[in-house]
């Protein structure tokens, strides 16, 4: 199990050092550059910026200079915010956006998985209905509607929960994002948890074990439920590598310092660093998430084994 | 006794619960509609971060609530016969954070700093106007070389290139602000860390985290101190005008200095006075490229100015935030009487219409030969309105409008690489209050603002001369020579004048509509 590991997570450096060879010579092809504003700078002035960020070298040096940074873990400093690296901006953003992004990510599952699961006891019933037919619009409707109406009717007219602001992860600062970030990953997760439950339900080993006489509970979480949930965990991995990374529109609109919003900040300003580190950043929690659900799988079901 | 007793007790109560309310700690949430870029006031160059530096820092001169420049750590200043030398008076009691006192060295150090190419200043241009600046910055000539110097430590002498009229407002811009050389010194680009920094304005700063908030604390070491009403005040990153208008519903923000165009009616219906949308130091204009065959003919420039629909701009696609504009400076500005507005500003939309079908015709241009124009703009829904509706004012005269529609870096660097266009967006928001910071952008050898790449002898002449002109209303008349003239050229179509937009709470006090859009918060309190 440590060899395949291991294996998984040497074999990943060659992937990493291609997104980071493609994407600085992607980046850098975008038209206007960092010190491009609605008031053009002085030439001068404009080659003073470009010899302090090693921008008036040649692109080879530049991505040579990054590829050696990078590999003692310095991400540089960030072209936009001036006054930080992109290492401090990370150390800032992570830990709320991992905050941000594991309930999201945990709501999802236990309000899903349990939806989902009624949903296919009920099967064809009105239960069944109202539960698909709420995560058809979970599904459709996007965040930047929900989270206006959410905003306008707990926040301004209830008065019940803030609008917006971190405020250091207050318990009511956090459940309005993470419920808005949380909507559609629930909606996902109980279509797929209904359909593998059924397709359990209506299994050999389920019979079998009903002609056992098994309780209801044995029956659906021991042996129904194990099985139903490897498509679940499939769809875990890239679920929670984009939860994690943070939702754009969920930290624009209530205002979180997670490092979701560095992706687009970073490409229109031409933060090259920036969008540098977030592109490594996200490629790390992806390799990461698909490494941890193949062990989960592993886990879950005897079948795969990889030692 | 008893109730002598109780009274006592009551009195005392009453006298606690006095102090407390007192005592309360008074804080002002303050939406600011992006993040600042940096808080080295000597890298900044948006008003995103003059916001937060206002507060920080006071210059030698600084800005009254309704946007004077007043007196700052300067008391007074007097002026060379030949208005090339300011001598500045600076206040006996002015501080440092630290306690420090603020010396006239540090002003020397800081305008030297902001000009050493090492700093990599954004906006040294500013301040060019100071002796040997240029050379400073371009690294032609060493600091020490700069017109600035400490005669003792309550009298700072700035020496000038020529004479600026001007110059008191420049020095009033954030770059003008100062850096408390020690800690520079200490901790160099990190000074501006909360743990390192030492600021001399009403408020040091306490957090920084960006897309969060900027959180600074009143500096007890202030001169006015004592006149300072808020002790904490958060800046919020507001982006999103919807989400700030729903903060501002609910609360969260006492103001915020931008609203969302789309909802000016709701806002108008809902927020009565809380929503103030006042004359702003800005023009919205479209650039015409003078090389393009077609645009390089005067009648067919006219003609495109005369056709548009500018009230209809204003009012129907920017809900009444701007104001028509039918002058490129805009109203109001300092050092200036009314602007040269152009000759058809009271003619009906149909009367200009047939008279710039009329010169469209003279050109040579009609159905057989429609004008063929692109107009390219940065992407925003109401610049993309903006084109449509005048895509659709043209279509009569015979005009084929196609667009192109980029994010705002590629539509600049397109600008500033002097690529083939036609017709651009843009727009400008003056530095400080005086024409010449609108007219200098079209002199011939502007090559960053001269979009239109506009080059008449004529014009740059009447610039100049103004330049070397002391006497404000001669000057005036002559900047005003050449904003005739650029009526008549139009290299620059101006559309509109900008609006401010600013929601602010009944709640705050000392919030005043001014046309540079600056407010101070030493200068407000907030009511509960």
């Amino acid at each position: 199990m440590h060899r395949y590991v291991l294996g998984r997570l040497l074999g990943a450096i060659p992937t990493l050092f291609l997104i980071v060879t493609i994407s600085f010579f992607l980046i850098r092809i975008a038209p206007g550059g960092p010190f491009d504003l609605e008031r053009p700078l002085e030439a001068k002035v404009m080659e003073n910026l470009n010899r302090i960020y090693h921008l008036d070298e040649p692109l080879w040096n530049q991505y040579l200079l990054y590829l050696k940074s990078i590999a003692q873990l310095d991400f540089g400093p960030s072209f936009y915010f001036r006054d930080f690296t992109i290492n401090e901006l990370f150390a800032q953003s992570l830990p709320i956006s991992i905050q941000l992004g594991l309930s999201a990510l945990c709501l999802a599952l236990i309000v899903g998985g349990f939806l989902g699961v009624v949903a296919a006891l009920r099967q064809n019933r009105p239960t069944d209905y109202s539960v698909m037919a709420a995560a058809t619009l979970g599904v459709t409707i996007p965040n930047f509607v929900v989270a206006p109406i959410l905003t306008l009717i707990l926040g301004v007219w209830l008065g019940w929960l803030p609008v917006g602001g971190w405020n250091g992860g207050a318990f009511a600062n956090v459940i309005l994002p993470v419920v808005t970030l949380a909507l559609p990953q629930i909606a996902v997760v109980a279509r797929l948890t209904r359909g593998s439950m059924i397709e359990a339900l209506r299994s050999n080993h389920v019979r079998t074990a009903r002609a056992y006489g098994l309780t209801n509970y044995m029956i659906i979480v021991v042996h129904a439920l194990r099985g139903a949930i490897l498509p679940v965990v499939s769809y875990l991995g890239p679920a929670a590598a984009a939860l994690l990374t943070g939702s754009v529109v969920i930290e624009t609109i209530f205002g979180i310092p997670g490092i979701g919003r560095y992706f687009v900040q970073g490409a229109l300003n031409r933060d090259y660093t920036l969008v540098m580190g977030t592109v490594v950043v996200v490629a790390c929690f992806v390799i990461l998430f698909n490494l941890v659900v193949d062990l989960l799988y592993a886990l879950l079901d005897p079948r795969v084994r990889y030692d | 006794m008893f109730k002598s007793m109780r009274v006592t007790a009551l009195a005392a109560a009453l006298m606690a619960a006095t102090s407390l309310t007192a005592m309360a700690e008074v804080v002002y949430h303050r939406g600011n509609a992006a993040d600042p870029e940096t808080l080295d006031q000597h890298k900044t160059s948006t008003t995103y971060e003059a916001h937060i530096l206002r507060d920080l820092y006071e210059g030698l001169v600084s800005y009254s609530a309704e946007g004077k420049v007043i007196p700052g750590v300067a008391t007074d200043w007097t002026v060379s016969d030949d208005g090339t030398v300011y001598t500045f008076t600076l206040r006996d009691n002015a501080k440092w954070s630290n306690g420090d006192p603020v010396v006239a060295g540090d002003f020397e150090y800081s305008l030297r700093r902001i000009m050493k190419p090492d700093t990599g200043a954004k906006y040294a241009t500013v301040l060019y106007p100071i002796k040997n600046a240029e050379k400073v910055n371009k690294g032609d000539v060493p600091p020490e070389e700069l017109g600035v110097k400490a005669l003792d430590d309550k009298t700072l002498e700035i020496t000038l290139e020529a004479p600026t009229p001007f110059f008191i407002d420049l020095l009033a811009h954030q770059t003008g602000l100062p850096v408390h050389p020690a800690t520079v010194e200490a901790h160099g680009t990190d000074f501006v860390k909360p743990e390192n920094i030492v600021t001399n304005g009403a408020f040091t700063l306490a957090e920084f985290i960006p897309n969060a908030h900027v959180k600074a604390t009143k500096n007890p070491h202030f001169h006015d101190a004592d006149n300072v009403k808020i002790d904490t005040v958060f800046f919020y990153p507001t982006e999103d005008r919807g989400a700030a208008l729903r903060r501002f519903q609910a609360g969260e923000l006492h103001t915020n200095n931008d609203a969302p165009t789309e909802q000016v009616d709701f806002m108008r219906e809902n927020l009565g006075d809380q929503f103030r949308v006042a004359p702003y130091l800005g023009t919205y204009y479209y650039a015409l490229n003078h090389e393009d065959e077609g645009l390089s003919n005067p009648d067919v420039r006219q003609a495109l100015s005369m056709a548009i629909d500018r009230e209809f701009l204003a009012d129907e696609i920017w809900g009444s935030t701007m104001v028509a504009g039918y002058s490129f400076v805009p109203p109001g500005i300092g050092n200036y009487g009314e602007p040269a507005f152009a000759d058809y500003k009271d003619m009906s939309q149909i009367d200009r219409e047939d008279k710039a079908l009329e010169l469209l015709e003279g050109a040579g241009y009609g159905p057989d030969k429609p004008l063929k124009l692109t107009i390219n703009y940065n992407t925003s829904e109401n610049h993309k309105n903006t084109a449509v509706a005048i895509a659709d004012m043209w279509a009569p005269l015979g005009v084929e409008v196609s667009m192109i529609n980029t994010d705002t870096k590629t539509h600049y660097a397109m600008l500033r690489d002097r690529q083939d266009f036609d017709v651009a967006r843009a727009g400008w928001i003056g530095d400080y209050s005086d024409p010449q910071n609108f007219l200098f952008m079209v002199e011939s050898d502007n090559d960053g603002f001269n979009y239109a790449r506009y080059n008449n002898p004529e014009y740059d002449a009447l610039m100049d001369e103004a330049a070397a002109t002391v006497d404000l209303e001669k000057r005036a008349d002559i900047l005003k020579k050449a904003e005739e003239i650029f009526m008549r050229d139009l290299p620059f179509i101006p559309l509109m004048y900008y609006g401010s937009m600013n929601l602010v709470s009944d709640k705050v006090a000392g919030f005043e509509d001014n046309l540079l859009n600056i407010h101070p918060t030493r200068w407000m309190s907030i009511s509960e």
